[in-house]
């Protein structure tokens, strides 16, 4: 019993960490109609600018929000100085984001090395919380609220606010939303800021459970992918379901196939080829 | 002098090679050669399909592991584990066209990058099958009409002729009246579909013809290095291909042999200088797509027709 307890704990834990990675990344695409293949990479970077900035500030909420903030000044210079340069060109900009993801990952290596860093749980989420008698590890409970809260402010600032509409309206119809004067190339610098600073403070954030290690970022990138397939391209909602279906599905895979955990995610895949090709709640087919 | 000429200039020179260079350049031209049939096969997608494939290092990394866990678990002989290999591989190319060519442009790229690393992934993690990070040790090279290939010259002789007979295939297959209906889907699938043509099953077919050249590929990957690492299958192996070809040229026939050549030479060189080939990779690729979008073999052909021009 404990084990089924914790298993859908550590499954809602890691949906939580997918969806600070996919909701920046189907935004991403939703508006920009480019898949962001540097998204695993800036999550993984998060995750080492997190490991140093502890060293200086030893506290994991401070060092998530300056994470998150560094990786967003990087998304955004990216955006601003590459990708704008290649307007119009989609297969161009994701292969540049293809050839940043490996710059970054190799820079990575370069700075902190090939061994793993583990990312200590903060002293106050140390002890497991005792109800019922089964232990559920705090930090985790943590990470499921920090993404319900993620969830809950995206989707107030893109249904609550002006901002939030005008980037609707990008991902409805991008040309129509130029000619009545919103300034999606505007839009276009703020979601990429956006998605960066969520995928850096996931990876710090997820640093506890998963700690920072080469590959971390080819790790995640193909459950971005997935997700956001199985949830629909631009959908806040359909990356949130897809999260936490993905979470499960993995974490399950890995404890019960450790062999063939990555094998059951063809089986997302399939389902959403085979019977809704734009995804549970995409409005399109990517 | 033509194009002939120049073929038969090529022709003579690799032929040669072995004569005049010694070991190590012999066999850094056999990985560049496995390395132009790799990066072909992905040009019959990306340059004459037109389909971003961005997980063409599936097909090297499952025909190489599946032939040699025949030879490692099963004991098979290289003429039966061979042939299997490259007819499994063929399969899995079919069911992953199937699932990949249920969407065009970036959402095919993303379904091939989400279905190689998924295999790339369990080339990881099944130890028990794949001794995951530390790769299958202990291969041989097959030896076919009693002939070793041990030696680097037999062996590059051997991936010559392949390469040759893989290249001039493929060469075959896109001038074809095929080939030509492949290209108008790629160009026009509305129009193509308009005139009564099946450009799903032109797409598959195409998908599945190139996943067999990058079976065939993978195989002499495996019999050249007598070893075979998850990383083949990773999506740093994909973009090494797609960037071969667009670096040399998508879309012409002489573009992924020279892009697969550059590539192949700046890896094996430059990374004997600095040990940083993904970065350099990444360079490579910003550099090659912000300022070279063509390519090079078009890039040079246009300067090379301006020249002509201009002398007479």
């Amino acid at each position: 019993m404990q084990f089924w307890v914790i298993q859908t704990l550590n499954s809602l834990a890691l949906g939580g960490l997918l969806f600070l990675l996919s909701s920046g990344f189907s935004l991403i695409f939703g508006l920009m109609r480019i898949a962001n293949l540097t998204h695993g990479a800036l999550f993984m970077l998060g995750a080492y600018l997190g490991v140093s900035i502890l060293k200086f500030v030893p506290n994991l909420w401070i060092a998530a929000l300056l994470g998150g903030l560094a990786v967003a000044v990087l998304g955004g210079l990216l955006e601003r100085f590459l990708l704008r340069k290649l307007a119009g060109n989609v297969l161009g900009q994701v292969l540049v984001t293809l050839g940043i993801a490996f710059i970054i990952a190799d820079a990575c290596l370069v700075i902190w090395g090939g061994d793993p860093i583990p990312v200590p749980t903060p002293p106050a989420l140390q002890q497991p919380l005792r109800v019922w008698g089964f232990a559920f590890p705090s930090y985790r409970l943590a990470i499921v609220g920090i993404a319900f809260a993620a969830a809950l402010g995206l989707y107030l600032l893109m249904e609550r606010t002006r901002l939030g509409a005008m980037i609707r309206a990008g991902v409805d119809d991008m040309q129509m939303a130029r000619a009545v004067g919103i300034p999606v190339s505007k839009l276009f610098t703020i979601v990429f800021c956006l998605g960066a600073a969520l995928a850096g403070a996931g990876g710090i954030l997820g640093g506890p459970m998963l700690s920072a290690y080469p590959g971390l970022d080819a790790d995640m990138l193909p459950l971005a992918l997935i997700i956001v397939m199985l949830g629909g391209v631009g959908s806040l909602v359909g990356a949130f379901v897809g999260s936490f279906i993905i979470g499960f599905i993995y974490t399950f895979g890995v404890a019960l196939l450790p062999d063939l955990a990555y094998v059951i995610l063809f089986l997302p895949m399939i389902f959403v080829i085979a019977f809704r090709p734009r995804g549970l709640f995409g409005r399109f087919a990517a | 002098m033509n194009r002939a000429a120049w073929l038969a200039v090529l022709g003579a020179a690799l032929v040669a090679l072995p004569w005049v260079a010694g070991e190590f350049y012999v066999n850094l031209t056999s990985q560049i050669l496995i390395a132009a049939i790799f990066a072909a096969s992905i040009n019959l997608l990306l340059g004459y399909g037109g389909l971003p494939t961005l997980g063409h290092a599936a097909y090297v990394g499952v025909a190489a592991y599946v032939a040699a866990l025949l030879y490692l678990k099963v004991g098979l002989a290289h003429w039966l584990s061979a042939p299997i290999a490259l007819l499994g591989t063929t399969l899995m190319a079919g069911a992953f066209g199937w699932i990949a060519l249920r969407a065009t442009g970036l959402g095919f790229l993303m379904l091939t990058l989400a279905l190689s690393q998924v295999l790339w992934g369990t080339a990881y993690r099944w130890v028990s099958m794949t001794d995951g990070d530390n790769g299958l040790r202990g291969l041989t090279r097959p030896a076919p009409f009693g002939i070793s290939l041990d030696g680097a010259t037999a062996f590059y002789y051997f991936a010559l002729a392949v390469t040759v007979v893989s290249i001039w295939l493929m060469a075959k297959f896109v001038a074809s009246p095929f080939g030509a209906a492949l290209q108008g889907t790629r160009d026009q699938p509305r129009r193509m579909s308009a005139l009564g043509h099946n450009v799903g099953l032109i797409r598959w077919l195409t998908f599945v013809y190139a996943g067999f050249w990058g079976a065939v590929s993978g195989l002499l990957f495996v019999y050249y290095h007598k070893y075979i690492h998850p990383v083949s299958l990773s999506l740093t192996n994909s973009a090494e291909g797609l960037l071969a070809v667009i670096a040399g040229g998508p879309g012409t026939l002489a573009g992924p042999v020279v892009g697969a050549t550059i590539v192949m030479l700046l890896k094996n060189y430059v990374s004997t200088y600095i040990e940083r080939w993904n970065m350099l990779l990444g360079f490579v690729f910003v550099l090659i797509i912000v300022f070279m979008p063509a390519g090079l073999v078009p890039g040079v052909q246009r300067w090379w027709a301006a020249w002509r021009a201009r002398r007479t």
